[in-house]
């Protein structure tokens, strides 16, 4: 096992220039909390963005001091001789906007009335997400990213960068991601969404004020979601019907293992996650679609596109399929762009590309070490 | 030329006709590319702009190493990934004799590219018929495989690949036969051991 970057210490940037969203909100200033790993060159050309997910934050890798066991999401692939290797990469890992983390969200003190924004932080875009982290690496001195890599919603800000900032990154890698949701997928976030917006707790995004969090939606939210990033075969396999007592009760109290794990999964979310943050992430998966205004034409869409492309897949993935990447891939291969597309054989369904599938790995691994080599040209 | 180039040069002679054949800048498709070597070679020496479509697990990751673009697919699932008329040659090397639905595979190869090129061990080359006349199955540097192992299911002559076109509306344009690194011209059929065609649709 190669060793983890060890202590880790988050830290904040100011923003004090007003962000114009896509929705034609404007936010005056805000915060954004990040985590950096390794050293940026002189030339400025080694550093990566990781991009997170629906529930991620900027604690990718590493542990923060006393706390040994709170690894960062991405510890496996990031880090002194990982695929993402620290060693060689400045690797830069942020909370988004409307997080929950510790950047500016939905539950931050709006300084114009001195109450949380609650429902009234503003819908927000993978575009404007991507502006944001533009400004950040701005303040960093970084000009022009090695690589943005994410997985699922990272990557599909990951596919933003190269389309909103195409000077600004040389490779761009899509794990499980999509060009965009099919009607299925924001269903799915529908649903989720509706759990949360009738739980009598929600009070239209304003619980703070009245102390209460309306943990019953997020859970539900959250259990329906994690049904999703499974494989049918993995929870066949994991929990398949065994139940918790070895008799059948007859009756609605948990008597399945499944049924047990999802509970324990969705109150562990909802005891640390932000309501309103999984609303706009939700949000954010819907709006994106970068053929939206090339007359849905994906082709036209990448044509501003220069970097060059690794796009992931995982067989067992329904949530963000093998066909969804290769939609992705496509519109790069009509443009003529330097792509590379796996799909890895794996039985953890979406939740894959967070796990340490070997082929997955040397993969990364054999991509980036060449990226590694450019930088150091 | 790098090290690489020249290394790849004497080991895979055959390959010699294919980049032969294909004028600077062109670009490439490259099926069943296996760790990408041939892709690298034309891109180190004739400057292509290429893909390699491979389906084998650690195949990806040497071409990925290697610094070639390689798509993930099973050949026999078809090429939808690409358009029509999208590349000036696509490549089939090694890979024929080894297809399920050769025929589709090569109706796919001219719908996608120009002009294809396709290289496969000649089972007609005298070697090859002495093991049959001895009652076995050949086993030779062109075709490794024992019968119970081998992938290849299509396996064919020069006559057969030949008559396949005619009957497919498939024009050979030309045809370059080897037998290890030397060019057969006297009765290829029987004397060469590898075979390389550039064709393009008669209709």
């Amino acid at each position: 096992m190669d060793k983890s970057v060890g202590i880790v210490s988050a830290q904040c940037a100011w923003f004090d220039t007003p962000l114009t969203f896509r929705s034609g909100a404007v936010l005056p200033r805000y915060e954004l909390v990040y985590e950096t790993y390794g050293t940026l060159n002189a030339q400025g050309s080694n550093a990566i963005l990781i991009c997170h997910a629906l529930s991620g934050n900027h604690h990718v890798a590493g542990y923060y001091a006393g706390d040994e066991k709170n690894l960062g999401w991405w510890d496996n692939m990031v880090g002194p001789g990982k695929p993402i290797n620290t060693d060689k990469f400045f690797v830069v890992g942020l909370n988004n906007l409307g997080g929950c983390h510790g950047s500016t969200g939905p539950a931050s003190i709006d300084p114009l009335t001195g109450q949380p924004y609650g429902a009234s932080f503003p819908v927000i875009t993978v575009q404007d997400w991507v502006e944001s982290q533009a400004r950040l690496a701005d303040l960093l001195g970084i000009k022009k990213f090695a690589a943005v890599i994410g997985g699922s919603l990272g990557g599909m800000q990951a596919l933003q960068w190269s389309l909103a900032y195409p000077e600004r990154v040389a490779h761009v890698l899509a794990i499980a991601s999509a060009p965009r949701l099919t009607a299925q997928n924001i269903a799915f976030n529908d649903v989720a969404r509706n759990a949360i917006l009738t739980d009598p707790d929600f009070h239209g995004g304003n619980y703070y004020q009245h102390g209460v969090v309306p943990t019953r939606g997020l859970r539900l939210a959250r259990m329906l979601g994690h049904i999703t990033y499974l494989s049918d075969d993995v929870m066949a396999d994991k929990f398949g019907r065994a139940l918790r007592t070895d008799q059948l009760n007859y009756g609605y109290e948990v008597e399945f293992q499944i049924e047990s794990y999802l509970r324990y999964q969705g109150d562990k979310f909802a005891a640390r996650f932000d309501a309103n943050t999984y609303l706009l992430m939700t949000k954010a998966l819907d709006y994106f679609d970068p053929a939206h205004d090339f007359g849905g034409d994906m082709n036209k869409a990448f044509s501003r596109a220069q970097a060059d492309f690794l796009v992931i897949s995982f067989t067992t993935d329904w949530r963000f399929s093998p066909q969804r990447s290769r939609e992705i891939v496509q519109p790069l291969l009509h443009n003529r762009r330097n792509v590379s597309y796996a799909e890895i054989d794996s039985a953890h369904g979406h939740d894959s590309f967070l796990m340490d599938e070997p082929q997955y790995m040397d993969v990364m691994r054999a991509y980036l070490d060449n990226v590694a080599k450019e930088c150091a040209r | 030329m790098s090290q690489f180039s020249a290394q790849f040069e004497a080991e895979r002679p055959d390959f010699a006709a294919i980049a032969a054949w294909i004028p600077k800048g062109s670009s490439v498709l490259d099926l069943g590319c296996g760790d990408g070597s041939l892709l690298r070679y034309l891109k180190e020496t004739r400057g292509v702009r290429g893909y390699g479509v491979e389906i084998n697990d650690l195949d990806i990751v040497s071409c990925v190493f290697n610094g070639v673009n390689v798509i993930q697919n099973d050949l026999d699932a078809g090429l939808s990934d690409f358009e029509d008329d999208s590349f000036d040659f696509v490549i089939l090397s090694q890979t024929l004799q080894a297809t399920r639905h050769t025929e589709a595979i090569i109706k796919e190869m001219l719908r996608v590219g120009r002009e294809g090129i396709v290289s496969f061990p000649n089972f007609g080359y005298w070697k090859n018929r002495l093991n049959i006349l001895n009652g076995k199955m050949p086993v030779s540097r062109e075709l490794p495989y024992q019968w119970y192992d081998t992938p290849n299911v299509h396996l064919c002559t020069l006559h057969d690949f030949e008559d396949f076109c005619r009957r497919c509306s498939v024009s050979i344009t030309e045809r370059s036969v080897m037998c290890g690194e030397r060019e057969v011209r006297v009765l290829p059929n029987l004397f060469g051991s590898t075979a390389v065609y550039r064709f393009q649709s008669s209709i």
